[in-house]
């Protein structure tokens, strides 16, 4: 080889050296902008909750843009976000969380919907070591793994309904009550059944009815017919918005009485809307209500939160949209902590994260569950056609009371 | 293992009801599958999808301020001619290959179709309100929604007028001899290529029927049609192809069936207690086949 050659060859690999170099940290810091990656489900089964948390993302970046951004060491940064559909299929979120992480540079996520996707990208970010806030995957076996970078703003499945099994043995005058339950056999809900097996025990109360309802199935008769003949003092239903769907409506139409209904994902099945008043005394599990006293000074209230996420969306903001928005706020608050783009200093600072917002207060756990923030639970009340939902537990933030027992069917309008 | 249903008789009279009832539906839908798998030898997996968009036919009619129940006759005219399209553009290209080139192809519409529901009708789970009450039976013990008496009755009321078209009109007829024999049919002069547009249409319509019943009674979602595909097949294999009252009775045996194994085996094992069922039946059918043959021999 000749001179000219070596000195050639050695040109090339020099710039793209310099460039590999300049890319890598181009990306996770670029100019003024700090970015951020999310692999979200824009198509598919998940998308109306896939939009709600990108809606989410959306709204809390131009807010912390707009009030001045993330100080970091004496400069203030701004945030942008690089999203991919992940197509509401796992295998595709696991494939985009590498191809954020590995061609676009990105040094900081954002977290998917729902446990199952969560759960496929975390073993991706926990191998590149990428701080990763998340806002939809309440799965408890998200944090029993031991992970280091998984951090998450929302409270573990399990606490879904335990408040409400406390409800009913208080309503029972402190005595054990006779459970009927009916979860879909997947990880989120079977995490919600474990946490009632969990209240049942601490509380003496007695589980009468246990089914676990296949994933593929949308009647409840059978087992509705079953709580009508053992009558149970509290039934709980969780299956997602499909689970919320058809048993407010096999409930009605079979005319079965219980004292107490408690479910998961009513305001995500719009409940109160799609079903009126057939839905009126449900009780619902929720992260997050507009109402809740929390404040911090980007959002301002949950009702000031809710305001303005109608104006810029066009409609009322659900809890995935909140928690969304929340999961912002603590990588706001961890990179001016740590006054660093070091992921590993921004990840200790998560780490110690204590604060409150909007959408409650936040703290996380040795597994990266937020333990700061308590379940809510909202009860479906009418007022003529009119149905919505009203925070009746825990008492701190009631705005109602808990209507208790439920009247019979043959005594309901 | 629960015996509850022994202790309660009541319940049995329930399960059995609500078994029959859902069966009825599903025989439905079974029907569509084995019409035009016995003419065109056509198993297709897009059935449950096609059953779906019936569904949010009848739901956006709902959602214009009609009620759901006129579904059952809009839907179906719709369906049609989104079958009859369907024919032209894919299936056509598939009948008389073989069996698995139909099942990809289906397969593949099957997708279209689920992202299509999806794009247009949005990926949330949506419900129609009948309004049309309950029956209460035995001082309230049993009770069933009207909703699933209807959807039963108008399932009847299409089986049987389908079976009087096919006997009495000359596309039925056609029909008919096509499924026999398609060459034979070809040369006495009957359009075949008519006739299976046709047959598929037909099917697409009774799905759109069922679809529109499923609207009031249970829940719509744009990825919901497989177990719809899934329950018709195997009504279809229990029953044989192209005789309707046999797939009536299977229908309703799978349905009642099920509605026992969630009572006896637990909820978990229902769909798991049909798969087995379905087992024991072709092992069943394949022994006596065989002995058949030996009896030729």
């Amino acid at each position: 080889m000749n001179k000219i050659a070596k000195l050639f060859v050695t040109f090339i690999s020099a710039i793209t050296l310099a460039l590999v170099s300049f890319t890598s940290s181009f990306a996770k810091v670029e100019g003024e902008y700090i970015v951020l990656g999310s692999a979200i489900s824009l198509t598919g089964k998940y998308s109306s909750n896939g939009v709600h948390t990108q809606n989410g993302y959306n709204m809390a970046v131009e807010r912390i843009n707009k009030m001045g951004g993330v100080e970091v060491q004496g400069k203030k940064y701004k945030f942008e976000i690089i999203y991919y559909d992940d197509e509401s299929n796992p295998k595709r979120a696991a494939q985009l969380a590498e191809r954020l992480i590995k061609q676009d540079g990105v040094h900081y996520m954002l977290g998917p919907y729902s446990s199952g996707l969560t759960k496929a990208i975390a073993p991706v970010t926990e191998k590149y070591k990428i701080p990763m806030v998340e806002a939809n995957g309440a799965s408890r076996s998200l944090f029993t793994k031991g992970y280091k970078y998984l951090f998450a703003v929302l409270s573990p499945a399990n606490q879904y309904l335990e408040v409400a099994i406390d409800l009913a043995v208080e309503k029972n005058g402190g005595k054990g009550v006779k459970i009927a339950q009916a979860f879909e056999q997947d990880a989120f809900s079977q995490d919600v059944r474990l946490g009632i097996l969990d209240a049942a025990k601490r509380t003496g109360s007695e589980i009468i009815i246990d089914d676990k309802l296949p994933k593929e199935l949308n009647d409840m008769a059978a087992t509705l017919a079953k709580v009508k003949a053992t009558k149970p003092d509290v039934l709980v239903v969780s299956g997602h918005t499909k689970g919320a769907l058809t048993a407010i409506r096999q409930i009605s139409e079979m005319k079965v009485d219980v004292p107490m209904l408690a479910m998961t994902h009513c305001d995500a099945a719009k409940l109160s809307k799609q079903h009126g008043k057939k839905s009126e005394f449900a009780l619902c599990a929720s992260q997050w209500h507009k109402n809740l006293s929390y404040k911090d000074k980007f959002f301002g209230s949950g009702k000031k939160y809710a305001k303005d996420f109608q104006k810029e969306f066009g409609y009322d903001p659900p809890y995935q949209s909140a928690e969304s928005s929340a999961a912002l706020l603590v990588f706001k608050d961890a990179f001016e902590r740590a006054n660093s783009f070091d992921r590993d200093a921004v990840r200790d600072a998560l780490v110690d994260t204590e604060m409150q917002t909007f959408y409650g207060n936040i703290k996380f756990g040795p597994g990266g569950q937020n333990v700061a923030k308590p379940m809510i639970l909202f009860q479906v009340r009418c007022k003529g056609d009119d149905c919505e939902n009203r925070v009746v537990a825990p008492t701190k933030w009631a705005s109602d009371k808990f209507y208790h027992p439920i009247p019979k069917w043959s005594e309901r309008s | 293992m629960d015996f509850l249903i022994f202790k309660a008789p009541m319940l049995m009279v329930q399960a059995s009801l609500d078994g029959i009832l859902l069966g009825i539906l599903f025989a439905l839908i079974a029907y569509g599958m084995a019409l035009q798998w016995g003419v065109m030898n056509i198993i297709n997996i897009a059935q449950g999808d096609l059953v779906i968009l019936g569904g949010y036919i009848a739901y956006t009619i709902y959602l214009w301020g009609i009620h759901p129940a006129w579904g059952v006759i809009i839907s179906p005219i719709i369906m049609f001619f989104v079958g009859w399209i369907l024919y032209k553009l894919v299936i056509n290209k598939v009948v008389d290959r073989d069996l698995f080139i139909s099942i990809l192809a289906t397969f593949g519409i099957a997708i279209v179709f689920q992202q299509l529901m999806n794009f247009i009708f949005g990926a949330d789970v949506v419900v129609a309100q009948s309004e049309y009450g309950t029956t209460m039976l035995f001082d309230n013990s049993v009770t069933l929604p009207n909703s699933k008496i209807f959807s039963a009755f108008i399932s009847v009321l299409y089986a049987i007028a389908l079976v009087i078209y096919m006997r009495k009109s000359k596309l039925g007829r056609a029909i008919r001899a096509t499924a026999q024999n398609a060459r034979a049919a070809k040369i006495l002069g009957v359009d075949t290529e008519k006739v299976y547009a046709a047959t598929f249409g037909i099917n697409a319509a009774l799905c759109g029927i069922a679809g529109a019943l499923i609207s009031i009674t249970l829940t719509l979602h744009p990825y919901v049609g497989l177990p719809y595909t899934v329950r018709s097949f195997m009504i279809v294999i229990v029953a044989g192809l192209g005789n309707l009252p046999a797939v009536a009775v299977s229908g309703m045996g799978l349905g009642l069936f099920e509605e026992f194994a969630d009572y006896i085996l637990g909820t978990e094992f229902r769909i798991g207690a049909v798969f087995m069922l379905l087992v024991l039946i072709l092992v069943y059918r394949r022994f006596k086949l065989s002995k058949k043959r030996e009896y030729l021999k």
